[in-house]
């Protein structure tokens, strides 16, 4: 059987001898994604001179340590969040399950720096909450102990309350399509419901856990917004500082480049993890799962833990925004926030359908074409997920104004007509970042999508009298049509989320709703910034709801 | 080779047509690279705007990342402005070779030669003081004297102030380095940093919040903050900032550290007689006058009412310095406050 | 009766490697053909070229007449008029039942499209479900429609690929059946790939053993099992044991269980070395028997047990004996020979 499902693999459904252009356009495209990314690297043989020094006797173990520290800290807070919520809300049956089961995705809508800017409002040492606790026991600083919100600890917690979702997907998923017999085992064994949960569902589920987890890390690497509100040194913030404000642009791009080793060890394991995750699957046959039932205290504690997750991951924040908004901020919904708010979607949406396209295209090239260049290349091209906005930012300037006045020079002295910068400082610049950066997102999606139409399927269309056009039309669009408007939805979302390199990037007279938030909330006007905050907040929430829907589906459609 | 050349002339002539419109558009505008917060300037370009219909694009950021974009862009760059709001960033803008000295005889007749550069690369718009805010009640004004008797050890778990990553606080060390050397500095600042009473985060109005909230005495901050509090709408900020008095440090000596927001005419600028209008503008009274008012700065030009609070907190006596040593120092202060643990 | 098809020296190569190799078999109308044998023979990348989805190195495929198939030259799959049944179904999950079934119906009126899929419903007796969505129904249910599916347009020729294989047993055997009956019902030539020969026998008219990219035999089920071709063949069909002997006289053969007695085939002659095939089913059991031989391992089989005994020189034979007779391990039983037909195969 073994080799005969291989002779499928190396034949695939469309045979067609070797289609160089394709090869060909889809290395160029994949290159010209990796650009930013090599541009970087390219850096780490410039000599960084004594900055460097000065960085590895003063700062550079801070970098090193908060940054360990903090993914130490989002490991263990999306693990305990992520797995707990995926094993009660898929295993057992408790009240609220049902809400539960979509509304634990909805901190996902929540980007990391603005729930930073509302926990620092609320729980800060002049904050409401601290406030009160003096006022009602009458001491003073020092005399009773409050965890500090703006702390390594602090931004750990922060980001694994919008993080853990991530993992929560993965698991669930995993644990929904764990065999039930497998567990049934276990209990039959002589085993409780707590030791089958850690003898067998855990490491059954492994590879989804650690595929999450390494998305959430990776999330955490990249994170600019919080670390900086927070003033916790990580390598991103000390990116920034020692590109521009030490303006050594070799010593920035050496530490990139440690900061890409962390990313690059993230990558493998979650490679590693998902090769796994295909021997993995020990039924194929839908099975309706019993659910424990938790009652009485059991179900309570059950409720209060989902809850808690979701409250504080989201009400909370959630509802300090929406306080803010409608009493203290001095913003109002004039014409200029509406602008502000058309651009954001403006951006989004472009870059969301730019992303398909090319998506769609890789992803037709992969399965077409499954050599092991187009496989490699397309891997390079996602690649720049895993690295921070701030670093792509700079990847994508230097390169687009080497550019420009390149082709400035030359056109000025064969035709004695300047051409000006044509790239740099335009939406195209900008939204060749995002693509560098979301690429992976609707990739991922659309492979997915892909890979449900089995080359048996395209074949059986063909036996059927179908040609290659009708096959699109009849299988691939309507199979397609849920993953297309999921990779739509989440790199919309996560354009509109992005901070750093729209920061960096953006053409004159043009603001979006992270960039608003931002400034006010870095100019301490937290009230302010919770329009803009709420607004995205608000859009982020479709797509979650809309992936959650997708996910209950897909799995009937697996098991098919 | 007849399609080839069919290809490079389509190139030409959509570049041509591309650089055509541009420069159509550029007509009567000018581009500005703002280090200042949109909301914190764009009132202001729209009266620009309004009173000459030159029209002003800007784009917000940080200004170090604006200068790394203008020295990437280099000759081509459209930006004809830059504003920061630090003179550090300014001198910094001119020795990296992306400004021009330009001559305004109403800029150099209504601000003081101390604030702006003496060849006329960047000129100081507001003044922005960082004296030191004391808690009404805890602290008796007698015992405050100067920056320098900060690290006294009396002040130990006393003072909060913000990270050493923020530019207000280099170039107040670079001040300090200015007026003695950067072994002296490098000692005050491992003497300051022992009186922290936590490990500097959040911003000037955090500094302020906690020091009201009684997590320390004294608060190192810019008044505008300070300022922006008193007329909030949040009753809370409002309170916390009532609780706290402003010290003006070192007035027998050299005076309060000031540092200015200014103004840079970029080497690439294409718009020159706009961007110096605009420049003009900025300095000009009703302008000066929204500062003072809207954002609690001082005017740099002299005789403009000030707002009611600013009067409040009385005259001063300013640093002398001239600004331009602000930016030249700033490296050997980073280093120095890294050196020293000031995180 | 015409031929349906016919496959001539048919080679498939992936680069260098030669996986099928100068196969030839021709099926005529109606008749069912199946392709035999271990993982990695090479069947699936024949009935793969048949339905236009690997191109020949060398021969060439023939259906209905016309050639669609030499090196250098294909007729892409949509023109051949070829049904497949896929391995995993392949049955499209947006798509209702109904709608997977007159997928491939072109041409025709509304009325005529649901009547033939009200006839193929009722075929399958899937008429029930004819609504559902592919994830709704049960395994046998998904491989009902998928035959279904590729018999609708009414292909010249049906191709099923392991199509039993994801099934449980109990249900591939009746499935297998059941097929049967409706491709006969119709008179439709199938083509089926599988490595299970008891699906093969219950399914097949003729079956071509591979092995290794080369056709061993085509021949019926019983001529496979009775007149093997080669050691491959008799080997992979049913059980047994080879034992070395050496002919002795006109049908005679002496072996370590002694001399056993039967036709030989002509090609064989006195004092050639070879080696005799010996089935469970050519051993009867009789307690009297001179030649008693010593129980090693037992399987119960319902009716029947499977010894398996040990000869003298240290080889093994089996024997198929009813299971009232009960033989520990490790005891002696009599056995004698009792083979008419004589398959020997020349020693190595």
């Amino acid at each position: 059987m073994q080799s005969d499902s291989l002779e499928l693999k190396i034949k695939t459904a469309f045979q067609r001898p070797a289609f160089n252009f394709l090869s060909f356009g889809v290395v160029a495209l994949c290159l010209l994604m990796a650009l930013p990314v090599m541009v970087i690297v390219g850096y780490i043989f410039v000599p960084a001179g004594d900055v460097w020094q000065h960085l590895a006797d003063t700062v550079l173990k801070d970098y090193v340590s908060n940054s360990l520290l903090l993914m130490l800290g989002v490991a263990i807070g999306v693990l305990v969040l992520g797995v707990g919520a995926a094993w009660q809300t898929s295993m057992c049956d408790f009240p609220g399950r049902k809400i539960f089961e979509w509304a634990l995705l909805l901190p996902m809508a929540m980007p990391a720096y603005i729930i930073a800017y509302t926990y620092t409002g609320l729980f800060d040492f002049a904050g409401p909450l601290q406030t009160l606790i003096r006022e009602m026991t009458g001491l003073g600083y020092g005399e009773y102990w409050f965890p500090e919100i703006r702390s390594v600890e602090g931004a750990a917690i922060m980001l694994s309350l919008v993080l853990y979702p991530y993992v929560y997907l993965l698991t669930r998923a995993a644990f929904l399509s764990q065999s039930i017999c497998v567990l049934d085992v276990s209990r039959t064994l002589g085993n409780g419901p707590w030791r089958t949960f850690f003898t067998v569902a855990l490491p059954l589920a492994r590879p989804a856990i650690i595929a999450g987890l390494s998305l959430a890390l990776m999330e955490t690497l990249a994170d600019y917004g919080t670390v900086q509100y927070f003033g916790v040194s990580t390598f991103t913030t000390g990116i920034f500082r020692t590109w521009f404000g030490l303006d050594n642009s070799a010593a920035a791009a050496q530490l990139s480049a440690m900061l890409l080793l962390f990313v690059f060890i993230l990558v493998m394991l979650e490679r590693i993890s998902r090769r796994q995750a295909k021997y993995h699957h020990t039924s194929q046959r839908h099975q309706a799962i019993v659910r424990f039932k938790l009652s009485g205290l059991r179900g309570v504690a059950a409720f209060s833990f989902c809850f808690v997750v979701l409250f504080l991951g989201f009400l909370l924040p959630a509802g300090q925004l929406l306080y803010w908004a409608l009493t203290t901020a001095e913003e109002s919904l004039d014409l200029d926030f509406l602008i502000l708010v058309w651009n954001s979607l403006k951006l989004a949406g472009l870059a969301a359908i730019l992303a398909l396209c090319l998506a769609l295209f890789l992803g037709y090239a992969n399965r077409l074409q499954n050599g092991w260049l187009v496989k490699t290349a397309v891997r390079v091209a996602g690649m720049g997920y895993a690295v921070p906005g701030t670093v792509i930012a700079v990847g994508v300037i230097i390169p687009f104004a080497a550019f420009d006045n390149a082709v400035d020079a030359w056109m000025d002295e064969t035709f004695g007509l300047p051409t000006g910068l044509l790239l740099s400082g335009t939406l195209v610049a900008l939204l060749f970042a995002y693509l560098v950066r979301f690429l992976a997102v609707a990739l991922q999606t659309v492979e997915a999508g892909l890979g449900r139409i089995r080359p048996s399927m395209d074949e059986a269309a063909r036996s059927m009298g179908c040609k290659s056009q009708e096959i699109i039309r009849r299988v691939h669009i309507p199979m397609l049509k849920g993953s297309l408007l999921t990779a739509l939805l989440l790199v919309f979302v996560d354009v509109l989320k992005e901070l750093p390199a729209t920061l960096i990037l953006r053409p004159f007279n043009f603001n979006t709703l992270a960039v608003r938030a931002y400034e006010l909330a870095s100019d301490e006007r937290l009230a302010d910034a919770s329009y803009a905050a709420l607004t995205i907040v608000v859009a982020g929430i479709l797509p979650v709801i809309l992936l959650s829907r997708s996910i209950t589906r897909s799995r009937h459609e697996d098991t098919t | 080779m007849r399609v080839k050349f069919n290809w490079v002339a389509v190139a030409v002539v959509s570049l041509v047509g591309l650089t055509a419109a541009q420069s159509a558009v550029a007509a009567d505008e000018v581009n500005l690279y703002s280090a200042r917060k949109e909301k914190l300037i764009k009132p202001l370009l729209d009266r620009f705007t309004h009173t000459t219909g030159i029209k002003v694009n800007l784009v917000t950021g940080k200004a170090d990342v604006l200068l790394k974009r203008l020295q990437m862009e280099g000759k081509n760059s459209p930006a004809d402005l830059l504003i920061t709001t630090d003179a550090g960033r300014l001198h910094r803008a001119k020795a990296a070779g992306v400004t021009q000295g330009f001559k305004s005889s109403l800029l150099e007749s209504e601000i003081p030669a101390s604030f702006r550069d003496s060849e006329g690369h960047w000129y100081g718009l507001t003044l922005r003081s960082r004296p030191i805010l004391y808690v009404k009640g805890r602290v008796n004004p007698a015992e405050l004297s100067t920056y320098e008797a900060l690290a006294d050890p009396k002040w130990r778990g006393r003072i909060c102030i913000r990270s050493s990553s923020n530019i207000y606080n280099q170039s107040l060390v670079a001040s300090m380095v200015a007026s003695s050397d950067v072994a002296k500095t490098e000692m005050w600042v491992a003497g300051l940093v022992k009186n922290f009473a936590r490990p500097p985060k959040g911003g000037d109005r955090d500094q302020i919040k906690a020091a009201a909230a009684g997590q320390c005495d004294i608060a190192i901050a810019n008044t505008y903050y300070l300022a922006g509090m008193l007329t909030s709408k949040d009753a809370g900020q409002r309170a916390a900032a009532e609780k706290m008095a402003v010290f003006w440090p070192n007035q027998n000596g050299r005076g309060a550290h000031v540092n200015v927001s200014g103004i840079a005419l970029t080497k690439a600028a294409k718009n020159r007689a706009n961007a110096i209008k605009l420049a003009e503008y900025l300095i000009g009274e009703a302008a000066q006058k929204w500062y003072a008012e809207k954002n609690g700065e001082y005017p740099v030009r002299a005789g403009v009412a000030q707002s009611s609070v600013l009067e409040h907190w009385g005259k001063f006596k300013m640093d002398s310095l001239n600004l331009s040593r602000l930016g030249e120092l700033n490296p050997d202060a980073v280093k120095l406050m890294d050196r020293a643990g000031w995180k | 009766m015409k031929i349906q098809l016919e496959v001539n020296n048919a080679s498939i190569a992936y680069g260098d490697k030669e996986v099928v190799n100068r196969v030839s078999f021709t099926l005529q109308e109606g008749d069912i053909g199946s392709l035999l044998g271990p993982s990695g023979c090479g069947k699936t990348s024949l009935l793969r070229s048949i339905a236009g989805f690997e191109p020949l190195s060398k021969g060439e495929i023939n259906l209905q007449g016309c050639c669609v198939a030499k090196p250098g030259y294909m007729v892409a799959p949509e023109k051949r008029r070829v049904g497949m049944v896929f391995q995993d179904f392949a049955l499209y999950p947006h798509l209702t039942v109904a709608d997977n079934v007159i997928f491939g119906l072109r041409g025709e009126t509304k009325k005529q499209r649901s009547e033939r899929l009200n006839e193929l419903l009722q075929l399958v007796d899937l008429q029930h479900v004819a609504h559902h969505y592919p994830h709704q129904l049960s395994g046998g249910q998904q491989q009902r429609v998928a035959l279904v599916r590729a018999m609708a347009p009414r292909p010249d020729i049906l191709l099923l690929d392991e199509p039993f294989s994801g099934l449980d047993v109990e249900l591939r055997e009746q499935l297998a059946r059941e097929v049967r009956d409706i491709l006969k019902r119709d008179n439709i030539t199938a083509v089926l790939v599988t490595h299970d020969q008891l699906e093969a026998f219950a399914m097949a008219d003729f079956i071509g053993v591979l092995g290794e990219g080369r056709l061993r035999q085509w021949a019926t089920g019983y001529d496979l099992y009775h007149k093997p071709a080669d050691p491959f063949v008799a080997d992979f069909i049913g059980q047994g044991v080879m034992l070395a002997g050496t002919v002795t006289g006109a049908n005679r053969v002496d072996t370590a269980l002694g001399m056993v007695e039967g036709s030989l085939s002509a090609n064989v002659a006195d004092g050639d070395r070879i080696k005799l095939l010996l089935r469970p089913d050519d051993l009867l059991h009789d307690d009297d028997s001179p030649l008693q031989l010593e129980v090693v391992d037992k399987a119960f089989r319902g009716a029947e047990y499977l010894y398996t005994l040990k000869l003298s020189d240290g080889s093994h034979v089996m024997c198929l004996v009813q299971s009232h007779h009960d033989h520990a391990i490790g005891r002696s039983i009599g056995v004698r020979v009792h083979a008419d037909h004589l398959v020997t195969f020349p020693a190595d």
